[in-house]
């Protein structure tokens, strides 16, 4: 146990954008701006009381000059989609050590209408993927993150049926969720042949859609939480780690399974003195839908080879033995690009109990990230109740 | 293949895309511990020794895994249906590439199978694409 986990921090506000899905009317700085004055909403802080900002996207500079905050503590960490939950953990990390009290997490994407977004995609043709793969056409997250899949199926004797199997029971929390952007029932035959086929294995529905939104979260002391108006809404961080490989998918140490999932993962457990059975509910960052399968087998939920019969078994769907992606997910619920923020916002909403297709008794949930395809990788352990 | 991006050879990658060019594939070898790595750098991946040399290989390897790219965005031809593979060479690297000779078509497309290189024009450069042995 160390003093940035254990239950030390606690997150005392959480929002998402007032609304999700297509906002053309709003710029990305925008998108951050409402995400955070509600989420300071929601902690019963105002701007003064901030005095750290991290984001990804933008420069922190930008978020905290646009917010009225002056920092005495930046994060600019920025690797890719789950940059948030680094931030999250970094700022566990500065609050313990005193470089900062109260921290701001802010996420804001004009994914789909792209107004005022950051140059931070653009493709240089000197850089590593620049050189080595968007030459090949991997450019387009659905025709690069997508490539190992066929291995990683094939390794198990697994089928695209198990893609399929991802994406039904995803969709079965969506249809329940009014924000949710897919919510239309689906079958796996539907998944199959129904859907436009956009990059071999995958039809349209495996991959995530694609929207506009945000979403921003504040962390201060457990201490000071218990002496805020949010103080019975607090969620504490038990655990966490990071990780990473390579900045290009093809050096990924092995295909047909993720080592910075692995480590990551094993770091958030060993930090939170928790094993999986004491989990109750996951969020797995599902841009596409064989990342929910790499992760459950890599964080240890299941075997390996296991993951498509117990996604098919119903273990990950409305009541059963591991909820998991209960918005969703990136699939259905939302995907502005950094899908990261969504799935902490869903898994704090799990665990104070007022998410739109609640789980009852949730009181332990992980997060785990993804960034730049199979780049980097976090995990987070909250819970509801502090040690 | 149907165009795409051109790519801007740097410093540590030249000696790679200058082969390349001459339709010879070759990587790096480190001559402390033995082994092949890529991408181009000036020391070993797997050692860090900077005793590192450039080889030409045969350019043979394997078929690891691939998506049928059906949305290809400009500059490539966003008709055309690319075969976005990754191949693992005998020298064990392994290179994104395209699968260029063969239909794009799944069934004609079976994993572990044998590829073989050759280039393609591609602006002032030629890219390393491979092809199935014993393929049509």
């Amino acid at each position: 146990m160390t003093a940035m986990h254990n239950g030390q921090v606690a997150v005392v506000g959480a929002a998402e954008t007032t609304g999700l899905g297509v906002l053309a009317e709003m710029s990305m700085i925008q998108l951050h701006a409402d995400a955070a004055r509600n989420a300071m909403a929601d902690a019963g802080l105002r701007i003064g009381d901030i005095d750290g900002v991290a984001t990804a996207g933008p420069l922190a500079m930008e978020v905290s000059h646009y917010l009225g905050i002056t920092p005495r503590w930046l994060d600019g960490t920025m690797v890719g989609g789950c940059s948030f939950l680094l931030h999250v953990r970094h700022a566990a990390a500065a609050i313990a050590a005193g470089a900062a009290t109260t921290v701001l997490v802010t996420h804001g994407e004009s994914g789909r209408s792209q107004v005022g977004m950051s140059r931070y995609a653009a493709m240089s043709t000197d850089s590593a993927s620049g050189q080595f793969e968007a030459p090949y056409g991997a450019l387009m997250p659905y025709a690069t993150f997508t490539v190992p899949a066929l291995r990683f199926l094939h390794e198990r004797g697994m089928s695209r049926a198990d893609l399929a199997e991802v994406v039904v029971a995803q969709r079965e929390w969506a249809m329940a969720n009014p924000r949710a952007f897919r919510r239309k029932p689906i079958t796996v035959d539907e998944v199959l042949n129904s859907s436009p086929p956009v990059a071999y294995p995958f039809t349209r529905d495996m991959c995530c859609v694609v929207t506009d939104g945000g979403g921003a979260l504040v962390l201060t002391s457990a201490e000071r939480a218990a002496d805020l108006p949010s103080a019975d809404r607090a969620v504490y961080l038990l655990g966490s780690g990071e990780s990473a490989e390579a900045p290009i998918m093809s050096q990924m140490t092995e295909v047909g399974t993720f080592g910075a999932f692995r480590r990551s993962s094993a770091e958030a457990f060993g930090t939170a003195g928790l094993t999986h059975s004491d989990i109750d509910h996951l969020m797995g960052y599902d841009a596409f839908a064989h990342l929910p399968l790499y992760m459950v087998e890599d964080l240890g939920f299941v075997g390996r080879g296991e993951s498509g019969a117990f996604v098919a078994s119903g273990a990950t769907r409305p009541g059963g033995s591991l909820p998991m992606n209960t918005n969703g997910g990136g699939l259905s619920y939302t995907h502005t690009g950094m899908y990261g923020m969504f799935a902490m916002q869903e898994a704090i909403r799990q665990l104070r109990g007022d998410a739109a297709v609640q789980v009852p008794g949730v009181r332990t949930s992980f997060v785990q990230g993804v960034g730049m395809y199979f780049a980097a990788s976090a995990s987070l352990i909250f819970s509801s109740e502090r040690p | 293949m149907a165009g795409g991006f051109t790519p801007t050879p740097t410093p540590d990658t030249a000696p790679f895309w200058e082969a390349a060019k001459e339709e010879r594939l070759a990587i790096q070898q480190c001559r402390s511990c033995g082994r092949h790595y890529f991408y181009p750098r000036d020391f070993c991946q797997h050692c860090s020794s900077g005793d590192v040399e450039w080889h030409e290989i045969a350019g043979t390897g394997r078929l690891v895994s691939y998506v049928i790219n059906y949305r290809p965005i400009p500059p490539a031809d966003p008709a055309t249906p690319q075969i976005i593979a990754l191949v693992e060479l005998d020298e064990g690297v392994r290179m994104l590439t395209n699968i260029v000779g063969s239909p794009a078509d799944p069934d004609c497309l079976p994993l572990d199978a044998p590829v073989f290189v050759g280039f393609e024009p591609r602006g002032d450069w030629k890219l390393p694409v491979f092809r199935l042995a014993g393929g049509k």
